[in-house]
Order: structure tokens, then sequence, then C-alpha cells
């Protein structure tokens, strides 16, 4: 039976410690060398490089990439199979990408090419952005007020389904310049995938969490911004990961369409004109983008939501 | 009562013969509780004992607020209970810290949104985690502390806010039987050092009378108060109380007549007795 109140924060270790000296010493050394390897390992980020360059992980993701690659070079250069030859090589697209004198004009010494990636970017992050700043507030208003949700949603619903590109027409016949009409049917896919999403964040809300907000004295405005806000972000941010997608995907067509510019018209233009390692070159520009700008509202995500994240030292 | 110390003299709360009937249809219906009336003394702390799907919870929940009793009243000194508010305060069966804040704002962010100074509030949160043992954790989010450190946490979040009555509804279910042992500790200090008014939920026998200066046992549904049992052990409380010859006694009692309840709710066909 214990007889003393036991106080965990006196356990460490108390001043009348009668051990001799060297265990102590070894003990503080090794807390020491514990920390110093914790650094080390998890702490620096030229650590968490170098484990990304040299892990096994990174191996199998070279193995699939040169697997495909061999694949392709097989298909179009190797078995010249019959409707394959309008595909170019591996080879002939890299030829073309790094030379300093493209024979079709594109290549990552031409100054053109990064104006096409720079418009369809801006072009991108200006959608995403209005979707963001538009959809976000709007999903919490939906998740938060049951008239307004009866009022808005069904409408909501009913214009989701309808694709982007159909909206194209109407969007250039009323919008001023080329350059709105891309950018609205740019956003719209990820406006409707952000609102859904963060509409879904609220109500993953645990009631829980309302009902400790209603006891602790939270007034309306406090559970909106302390409570619905961040407790809707894990959503959230799934939301505005599939909105980049959605975003480069309506960005292309709007720009096939209706561009004069961007890596959309590149691609088209060059189906035009028959030249065809401008298409591929379009494309993995494209793939590249898309995971690089998903990559960042990850880490993004990540870093805002530390709170979800289990044993992170503070 | 029993204690000389300085007591609250406001948090008094009357259930007076109140009954509960769940379902939406009458073929549903389910007499939960039948007829419980029993008070909380103000500055008291109150357990309730029941066997597990007794309808502590719903006893919980009426006197927070959240629900109406089907029959009967609650009142709180003096007033009725209608709805939740700030003056009584539920320590929840699972943990509702909120995972996207530290602990000290956790702790803190309830009195600053009630109109305290932020630094006064911040000031005190640091001061009633250190009294549950959290000091150095106060930057830490929730899911970075174990279960335990996690429902230490919120009694410190409740009784920040002052309320009249504390309602805890089994807070320290879950935890294994030392970390349980030294919660109860920690919460008794705290309890003696602020005497807030206290409804306290288990059902756990050992605990029950640790804690208690009065026993409320339930039987099993349909649901009456069996025996209100007063606590007559001196605070503050240290576990070699747990031999004394009053402990054994009150537990005799409270043991025989939560053991024929518990049967009946592997039995439920006795349940009419
Ligand atoms: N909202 C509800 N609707 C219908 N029935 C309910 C509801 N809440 C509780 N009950 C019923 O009331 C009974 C008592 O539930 P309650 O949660 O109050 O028990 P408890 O004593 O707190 O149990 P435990 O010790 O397991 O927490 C249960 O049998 C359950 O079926
Ligand atoms: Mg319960």
């Amino acid at each position: 039976m214990r007889t003393q109140p036991l106080d965990p924060m006196a356990l460490g270790g108390s001043d009348a410690d009668d051990r001799s000296d060297s265990p102590r010493r070894y003990a503080d050394e090794r807390e020491k060398a514990l920390l110093d390897a914790h650094q080390r390992a998890a702490g620096s980020e030229t650590g968490r490089v170098r484990q990304m360059l040299v892990g096994s992980n990174l191996r199998y993701t070279a193995l699939g990439f040169v697997a495909f690659v061999i694949v392709w070079y097989i298909l179009t250069d190797l078995l010249t199979l019959p409707r394959f030859n309008f595909l170019p090589s591996p080879v002939a697209v890299f030829t073309q990408w790094t030379s300093t004198d493209p024979q079709y004009g594109i290549s990552v010494f031409t100054p053109i090419y990064y104006e096409h990636i720079l418009v369809s970017i801006r072009r991108v992050l200006l959608a995403f952005g209005i979707a963001v700043a538009a959809g976000v507030p709007l999903g919490i208003l939906l998740g938060w007020n049951r008239t307004f949700y009866n009022l808005v949603f069904p409408i909501v619903e009913l214009l989701r389904p309808i694709p982007p590109l159909a909206w194209v027409p109407f969007a250039v016949l009323i919008l001023p310049g080329v350059e709105s009409s891309v950018v609205f049917v740019t956003l719209l896919a990820a406006f409707f995938a952000t609102v859904l999403n963060t509409l879904l964040g609220v109500w993953s809300i645990s009631d829980d969490y309302f009902r400790a907000a209603h006891c602790l004295g939270y007034r309306r405005i406090d559970v909106l911004m302390r409570v619905i806000v961040p407790g809707a972000m894990p959503y959230v941010f799934t939301g505005l990961q599939i909105a980049m997608g959605v975003s480069w995907f309506s960005l292309v067509g709007g720009e096939m369409i209706a561009g004069r510019s961007g890596l959309g018209f590149l691609i088209f233009d060059a189906y035009m004109q028959v030249a065809l390692p401008n298409i591929v070159i379009g494309m993995i520009t494209l793939g590249l983008l898309g995971y690089l700008s998903s990559a960042g509202i990850r880490r993004v995500g990540a870093w805002l939501m530390a709170w979800q994240e289990k044993g992170r030292s503070a | 009562m029993m204690t000389q110390r300085s007591t609250k003299s406001y948090g008094h709360c009357v259930v007076d013969a109140v009954g509960k009937v769940y379902g939406a249809t009458e073929d549903e219906a389910e007499i939960v509780l039948k007829d419980c009336t029993f008070d909380v003394p103000a500055g008291s702390l109150t357990v309730l004992l029941g066997p597990s799907g007794c309808g502590k919870s719903t006893l919980v929940n009426l006197i927070a607020g959240y629900d109406k009793p089907t029959l009967g009243r609650i009142t709180l000194d003096g007033a009725p209970v209608s709805a939740p508010g700030v003056d009584r305060i539920v320590v929840f069966q699972e943990t509702a810290l909120f995972p996207w804040m530290t602990l000290l704002d956790n702790v803190a962010y309830g009195p600053i949104q009630t109109g305290r100074p932020r630094r006064e509030a911040e000031q005190e949160a640091s001061e009633l985690l250190r009294a549950v043992g959290l000091a150095g954790f106060q930057d830490r989010y929730p899911s970075q502390i174990s279960g335990g450190m996690q429902r230490r946490a919120e009694v410190a979040r409740a009784l920040i806010t002052r309320p009249k009555l504390m309602l805890m509804d089994e807070p320290f279910r879950g935890l294994d039987h030392m970390s349980r042992g030294l919660m109860q500790e920690y919460y008794l200090k705290l309890f003696d050092e602020h005497r807030t008014t206290t409804l306290f939920v288990t059902s756990e026998i050992d605990e029950a009378i640790f804690l208690a200066d009065r026993l409320v046992i339930l039987s099993y549904k349909p649901t009456v108060v069996q025996t209100v049992i007063d606590v007559p052990l001196p605070r503050p409380r240290n576990f070699q109380m747990l031999t004394s010859s009053t402990y054994g006694q009150i537990k005799d009692q409270a043991l025989g007549l939560l053991y024929d309840e518990a049967l009946k709710a592997f039995d439920p066909g006795k349940a009419a007795a």
C-alpha cells in the first residue's frame, strides 16, 4: 500500500540519490547520445533528403521509370507497330526536348516553352485561388447553417455534374477576353470539389466537440473559428488536392478550345502542325507540374495540421 | 455535511422523481430511468454508482440539459434546469479535448472567450496544468500525450471555468489500474482545493468510496435510486483508508446491493423483481 501520494514529476531523479557517480554519468551520456542520434536521424532536413535519395523506395521508383521508358521504346522504335508510328519514341522526345536548336521550336532552351508553362501556371493558380477562396467559406456555411444548406445545396448538386467544358461556349460569349473564360472553366471543377469536401469536413466533426465548446462558454463565432474551421481542415485539404488535380484537367481542355497560349494550346497546336514530339513534351510537363502542385499542398496541409501527427515532439 | 473546510455554498443540485423513457414509437419505448430522487449538496463530491448500462450517462445528460426528463424535475440552486449552460460542465466519458489546440489553449480558451484577460487565463491554465502533473506539456497537442494525461488536462479545462456544478462521467474509465490510482489522487487534491460541487459517475466501487462524500447507488434498468450512503472518511484522503473498517463496512453494503443488480443485467428475466 502506498503511504505517500505518488508524484511522477519526482520519479525522474531525486537529490537523495545515493548511487555512485559513474552510473549517473553513464545515464547522462546515454541521454545525450540518444538525443544526438534522434536529431541526426530525423531532425535535419539534409538527413531526410539523403534518406530519400538512397532509400530502397526510390530504387524501386527508378526501376519503374526505366521499365516504363523501355516499354515505350520497344513499342515505338523496335517493333514499329502499325499505328504506333505516330507516337514519338523516347529518344526522339528526349533529343527534341534538350536540343539547342529544336526542329519543332520547343525545347528547354527556347523561351517560348517557359512562356507556355508560366501562362498555364498563372491560370491554374488564379483559378485554384478563386475556387478555394469561394469554396471553403461556402462549404463551411453549408455545414453550419441548415437553412442555407437547404437553400443552396440542391443547386450545387445539380450544377456539379456538368462537365466544365460544357461551360466553354457561354464562358467565351459572356466573359470578357480569352483569359477570363479559360480561368472560369478551370476553376469550376475545383470549386465544386472544394465545396463538397469542406461540407463533409464540417459534418465529420464529432458532436462531443460542439458540446464541449458549449459547456466552455464558446460564443457562436468561436465555435465557427475554433471548432468548425480547424475540425474540417483534414477534409478541406483532401478537397484542395482534388481541386488542384481537376484544375489542371480543365485548364488543358479550356486552353485547347479557347486558349492561344499555355500547355494545352501547345499540345493542340502541335497536333495541328503534326509536331508530334511537342505533344509528348507538353504531356510530360503537365504531369510534372500536376505532381509538384499536389505535393506542395500536401506539405502545407501537414504543416497546418501538425496536431494530427502522432509522436512529434513539440 | 461532514467537512469543516470552506465549502462552496452553491451548486446544490436536486434530482426529483426523474424518469426517462427512450424510443420513438410505443413498441420501442424503453424505460431507462424509473424514479430517481437524490441531491448533490453544495460543495460535496457526490458519486453516482451503478452497473453498466443502467442510465448513468443518461442522468448526466439530463442534468447537463442536453436532454429533458420524461417525468420529474431537476433544479440547480433552486432554478429548474432546462437547457445546457455554462454553470454546469461535463467531463465526458470520451476525451473531448480539441485535438487542434495545444493543452494550454484547450484549457485557457474557454475563460478567454467569456471575457477574462488572456494573460490571466493563461496563467491560471498553466497553474492548473501543473496541478494535474502536466507542467512542461502545455505546448503539446492532445495526440502527443497519453490517454491518462488527456483525462487530467480535461479536468483542468473543466475546473478553470469555475462551474457551479461539475459532472464527471466515468472520467477515468479505460485507464490501467496504476494510472487510475494516480488520477484519483490528483483529482482529490484538486477537489480539496477548489471544492467545486461535483457529481462523479463511476461503476468502480473502490473509486466511488475513495472519492465520495456521498454515494448514490442505482439499480439496474428500469433504474431507481437504491440507497444513498454517506461516507464519513475524513479529508484529505489517502489510500490507507481503503483498509479501515468504515471503508470495509461501506464496501460490503454497496457490494451487496450492486451484486444483485449486476446479476439482473446479465439475466433480464429477473429484472421485474
Ligand atoms: N439516445 C438514446 N436513445 C435510445 N436509448 C438510449 C439513448 N441513450 C441511452 N439509451 C439507453 O439507455 C440505457 C442507459 O444508457 P447510459 O449510456 O445512460 O448507461 P450508462 O449507465 O452510462 O452505461 P455505461 O456504464 O456503459 O456508460 C442504455 O441501455 C441505452 O439503451
Ligand atoms: Mg455512461
